[in-house]
């Protein structure tokens, strides 16, 4: 016989912003059920690559950014670790003039919004980061930025939830969403039905197949980033790395291990999996050893990879639903919710309590795809291989 | 009209060797890799340099079958490609990456037999990560290999037929050997009487270890509990519980081994399906008796897929390469499938009466204690992996790395992972099936950073 649970907030996804969600939810003294379909913290949020970054985000996502810097430096107090977090700075590189002149014109761009970015030329660089190679013409540095461990963090939030209170049901895909009365119903895994006024949609690179059971579809992608993984070594990065136009990034633990990403992989047979590729780890190896001079003699002992949902205009989604009321979006973060994350965990917690946020979040709006949806989205794109139905179905609504 | 890329065997060990055989013979040119410098896998391996000992010194009874393996292989020079010293780090999808002398070569490959072999088994003890402490096999390699002991006054600990022969070797060699420690009991060993009937030699060999081990004055110590090896900064002795009451020993190294695991990291990567499996009581991929597996043109021979020895490994090499041929449509000796199918059932009925002779003793790791090291490279001990299956509700093997390191290291988990599933399978009240497998992910083995790129090298 299948169980009956009731709840005020149902969250869908276990990841960073389900689990942030919870958190703030039990906080506010809500009772929560978060359900994931296999284990909290295990995708994007637990396979990134760590960087708490809010360098180089569009000036739209900054004021979301600031709110979560705010909360970074305090996970013990609100989880009970500290994810390994580091607040070393994070020193965006430039290959070339064009592309200082990027970081220069995003500097200029950003003023306003408290990073305290500072631009480095090349003999100040060469000084101050000695670790670097001779190929690099300036970059910018934001001090306040840094990295965390992500297989902790994300775990760490859903564990704090259970511990404060809330329903975690993992291995729980949900099967179907029907409308009750002005509530939902999820038919959870085999053996629960949870009862609830407020959907939660933080499902993450999954979040656009339950967006468009409600009508709103979302021309969401997936991408497979990859790290490799060097032996532990003396100190070598003392700031997290990233490069203008992309190629390459690292870190440096504080066991030693240098992190290095910057490609991406095919996904496997089933989508939903992706594993490193020989290419692509060689790729990332060649390029670290020709950047960081002190890693040429190191051993890359593993790699890894994982899902994330990419929307094009690399904007997540987050907010109340254009079509149903007490459903609330949050997903497709496009390769960089892990800083942001824990702070649209407060910002979905306060859509729920107060029906809006203190934090500005209009640019995430789902409304923006409703064009889109009129068109309906070519589905082929996404990588699931499942057949879509050429017209958004809604179902029970 | 396209050529067919050539078949791949990854192992130069008695299954290896034995599939190259077969595809020669049937005309194909295949591709051997093998990360050591000569052909013959860990138990035939050869020495670096002569050292005058005869191959009978060196593999004792087994010196004819080593011997063999060894000269026909060399016979196949011209016939296949054969790179020693070299890794493959990463597969899948017909396609190769292989770790050369610096340099990365990308080899595509038609058909692939996995010949990966083993390696110890160990479950931790207090002290086994002092100097002086090693495996069975690697005991086994330092005298056969390099003609070197692992010290002056050794105890050998564990289970398994292993655990004898390497222990007789030593004493054979002239090494002092204080003890033999067997975890199993000696009632347990009437299971080998049941043996008799299917392998006769094997039997009597190994009663004729452990009675000549006995005649040289070695006690042998049986049902052997709570064993731990005793030392500041390196051995320098061992202590157990047995039948109650509190042993100890002076010795200055120690030989120790659970029997083997399967290395199955390469046969993860190409996508094989893994099934729990009782007797080697761990995740192995899935083959039939030909050695075929879950994926089409993967084939699986030797103890790299299941513990069943080297004359098994020698026959399961050949039927796999025989199926590959089949598979392939070529002609192949159907009546020779079946004799090499018809040994293969009366080894592995032979191996459940040795696992039975000398059962795994898995409570080992249940036992531990919290400050005992369960991985090496991470420095995970036993109290971290318990408080994080609590702290973080984890009921999975890969969630359990996720949170704790376990695994993370140079060994990639292939040594701490066979117990930090036990620990987690006791702390969470599951099966050890029901707990998962760690994941494998290339590179398999630790890769230098600056491993050339040669399709970036020829671009430039």
């Amino acid at each position: 016989m299948r169980g009956r649970l009731n709840v005020d907030v149902a969250i869908i996804g276990g990841g960073l912003v389900g689990s942030s969600a919870a958190l703030a939810l039990r906080a506010m003294g809500m009772s929560v059920a978060l359900i994931d379909s296999r284990y909290c913290g295990a995708q994007a949020s637990g396979v990134n690559y760590g960087g708490v970054r809010r360098q180089g985000r569009p000036p739209e996502q900054l004021p979301l950014a600031q709110r979560a810097h705010a909360i970074w430096p305090r996970l013990k107090e609100r989880i009970g670790i500290d994810g390994e977090y580091l607040c070393s700075g994070h020193l965006k590189l430039a290959a070339n003039e064009t592309d200082m002149a990027s970081l220069e014109a995003y500097a200029a761009k950003v003023s306003d919004y408290g990073l305290d970015l500072e631009l480095i030329g090349h003999n100040d660089l060469r000084r101050r980061f000695p670790f670097l190679g001779k190929n690099i013409v300036g970059a910018s540095f934001c001090p306040g930025d840094g990295h965390a461990n992500p297989r902790l963090v994300a775990s760490g939030f859903a564990a704090a939830a259970r511990r404060a209170g809330a329903h975690v049901l993992e291995n729980t895909p949900v099967r179907e969403i029907t409308r009750d009365g002005g509530g939902f119903v999820l038919e959870a895994g085999d053996v629960i039905d949870v009862y609830t006024p407020v959907v939660v949609n933080s499902a993450g690179a999954w979040g656009d197949e339950f967006a468009a059971l409600f009508g709103e579809p979302v021309p969401l992608t997936r991408i497979y980033p990859s790290m490799v993984v060097t032996e532990p070594l003396a100190p070598v990065l003392t700031v997290n790395i990233g490069m203008e136009g992309g190629g390459v990034y690292a870190r440096q633990v504080e066991r030693g291990n240098c992190i290095v990403g910057g490609e991406r992989v095919q996904p496997l047979a089933d989508p939903d999996f992706s594993r490193p590729r020989g290419e692509t780890a060689l790729t990332m190896m060649n390029r670290a050893a020709a950047l960081f001079p002190g890693l040429r003699h190191a051993h890359v002992i593993r790699s890894w990879s994982g899902t994330e949902g990419m929307i094009a205009d690399r904007n997540p989604v987050i907010g109340p639903s254009s079509t149903t009321p007490g459903l609330i979006h949050a997903f497709g973060f496009s390769g960089a919710g892990f800083q942001i994350a824990p702070g649209v965990g407060e910002v979905l917690a306060e859509l729920v309590r107060d029906g809006r946020s203190t934090t500005p979040i209009g640019a995430f709006s789902i409304s923006r795809f409703a064009a889109d949806a009129r068109q309906s989205i070519d589905r082929t794109i996404h990588g699931s291989g499942a057949e879509r139905e050429p017209e958004p179905q809604q179902r029970g609504v | 009209m396209t050529v067919r890329p050539q078949p791949l065997i990854v192992g130069a060990g008695p299954a290896g060797v034995r599939a190259a055989g077969a595809l020669v013979a049937a005309g194909l040119r295949p591709l051997v890799v093998d990360e050591a410098p000569a052909c013959g896998g860990q138990i035939y391996r050869q020495r670096l340099v002569d050292d005058g000992r005869s191959t009978r010194s060196l593999y004792g009874s087994e010196a004819p079958k080593a011997e063999r393996l060894h000269r026909d292989f060399a016979a196949f020079e011209g016939r296949i490609d054969y790179w020693p010293q070299a890794l493959v780090w990463s597969l899948g999808d017909g396609e190769a990456h292989v770790a050369l002398a610096g340099r990365n070569r990308k080899v595509a490959y038609d058909g692939l037999i996995l010949a990966t072999g083993a390696s110890d088994r160990v479950l931790p003890v207090p002290g086994w990560t002092l100097p002086g402490v090693f495996t069975l096999g690697g005991a086994q390699i330092a005298l056969k290999s390099q003609g070197c002991a692992i010290g002056s006054r050794v105890v050998f600990a564990g289970a398994g037929p292993l655990l004898y022969l390497v222990a007789w070797q030593y004493m054979k060699a002239g090494v002092n050997v204080a003890a033999v420690l067997d975890a199993t009991p000696l009632m347990a060993k009437r299971h080998l009487l049941r043996g008799l009937a299917l392998e006769p030699a094997i039997i009597l060999r190994g009663m004729r270890f452990a009675a000549e081990l006995r005649l040289r004055g070695v006690a042998i110590h049986y049902a052997v509990e709570d064993f731990a090896i005793v030392g500041e900064t390196r051995v320098t002795g061992v202590r157990w519980r047995q039948g109650g009451h509190e042993r100890s020993l002076v010795c200055d190294s120690v030989g120790y081994g659970l029997a083997l695991r399967s290395e199955t990291q390469l046969a993860d990567l190409a996508g094989c399906r893994f099934t729990f499996n009782e007797r080697d009581r761990a995740m192995l991929p899935e083959r039939d008796i030909s050695g075929r597996s879950s994926v089409v043109g993967v084939y699986l021979a030797g103890d790299g897929a299941g513990i069943a020895g080297a004359d098994a490994a020698e026959l399961a090499g050949e039927r796999a390469a025989l199926a590959l041929l089949e598979d392939r449509g070529l002609p192949y000796p159907p009546v020779r499938a079946l004799d090499l199918e018809r040994k293969l059932t009366r080894i592995s009925r032979f191996r459940d009466v040795l696992e039975a002779a000398f059962p795994y003793p898995a409570h080992w790791a249940k036992r531990v204690a919290d400050d005992t090291l369960i991985c090496r490279c991470e420095e995970v001990t036993a109290g971290t992996l318990r408080q994080s299956v609590r702290d973080f509700a984890v009921d999975e093997i890969n969630r359990l790395k996720a949170v704790s390191r376990i695994g993370m290291g140079r060994c990639q988990g292939r040594f701490c992972g066979a117990s930090a599933a036990e620990i987690l399978a006791a702390e969470t009240g599951r099966g050890i099936d029901a707990v998962g497998r760690l994941r494998a992910q290339p590179p398999v083995k630790p890769l230098p950073m600056t491993l050339a790129d040669e399709k970036q090298e020829a671009a430039q």
